[in-house]
């Protein structure tokens, strides 16, 4: 299956290009395999969560949130996913301090996004609201907190790009790199739109 | 000629104003429902239909400015396993939906 995958894109480029270079192309789609079973993995948190959202046993519920803290959060992650589209542009200009400036102010932006999500979980479990109150609950922090789980390793994987581009430079490898992590970091945006409509648009509704 | 150069680096990465124009669209997808939530101007269903409208059009908005998926090359697998996906959670959505949250109305 791989192997007639590879033959398939290395015939689309038989003129002028290298067998390295259709390499690279694969290994992108292959991650784009990877976002595609992340859609899975959220589709059944999403699920749940849609599911579950009237199951508060009596406790506390959408009443807990505070949409100006999550608006803010919004606009910081929208942003990010701009900047690492810039971060993507520089690279492609071959502006290697360009390139290493967008991806910093993408890892702040995307910092400031957990330090508020961190910041509201704690508000909420200082008010009541733990993982173990109700099934409500279980379903928000599970759904919530795997996207900033994910926000979490984007950043790290940033950073330890920031170090590969500075020693390496720009070249095949950190080229590939960089794009896949912009996508992977524009996905997470799209994820969070979801969260942001379905569990604090319409919970405060 | 113009397409070899563009091949060179792969998967296709945009322009400066295609960033800006997404970055843009992005931000108004986001402040319309805010606005809709936040007055009260619309109610049930249609909230709901609306707001996810929104979201299906960031989406879209991401997909194209962003990830650029229209400007992937022949044969387009990304869209086919993006497709893929979108079927799987609709399914997944959708089902668990329907039966947990309308059937389950029956029994009441």
């Amino acid at each position: 299956m791989a192997n007639s995958l590879n033959h398939e894109m290395m015939n689309e480029h038989q003129h002028g290009h290298d067998g390295h270079h259709d390499q690279e192309e694969l290994r992108q789609f292959g991650f784009w395999i990877f976002l595609m079973t992340d859609v899975i993995l959220f589709s059944v948190l999403f699920a749940t969560y849609i599911v579950l959202s009237g199951s508060t046993n009596g406790g506390p519920g959408t009443e807990l949130f505070e949409l100006n803290g999550i608006i803010i959060s919004t606009f910081v992650l929208l942003t990010s996913s701009f900047t690492s589209g810039l971060a993507v542009l520089a690279m492609h200009q071959g502006k290697k301090n360009a390139l290493i400036n967008w991806l910093i102010v993408t890892a702040l932006l995307g910092a400031t996004f957990i330090t508020l999500e961190v910041t509201e979980f704690m508000t909420l479990v200082h008010e009541g609201a733990t993982i173990g109150t109700s099934a409500f609950w279980s379903a928000f922090f599970t759904l919530v907190g795997t996207h900033g789980l994910h926000v979490s390793i984007g950043l790290v994987w940033m950073v330890a790009l920031m170090f590969q581009i500075k020693k390496y430079g720009i070249n095949p490898v950190t080229i590939r790199k960089v794009n896949i992590v912009s996508l992977y970091w524009h996905f997470l945006d799209v994820v969070w739109i979801f969260v942001f409509t379905i569990v604090y648009l319409m919970g405060v509704m | 000629m113009m397409d070899q150069q563009h091949s060179e680096h792969g998967q296709g990465h945009g322009t400066l104003k295609q960033y800006v124009i997404g970055f843009a669209l992005s931000i108004i997808l986001t402040i319309i429902p805010l606005i809709i939530v936040l007055n009260d101007l619309l109610e049930g269903a249609a909230a709901i239909v609306v707001l996810i409208g929104m979201g299906a059009l960031q989406f879209i908005v991401q997909l194209i400015f962003f990830m650029h998926l229209r400007e992937e090359k022949k044969p387009r697998y990304n869209l086919m396993t993006l497709i893929f996906g979108l079927i799987i959670l609709v399914t997944i959505v959708g089902g668990s939906m329907w039966i947990l949250l309308y059937n389950g109305v029956m029994h009441h």
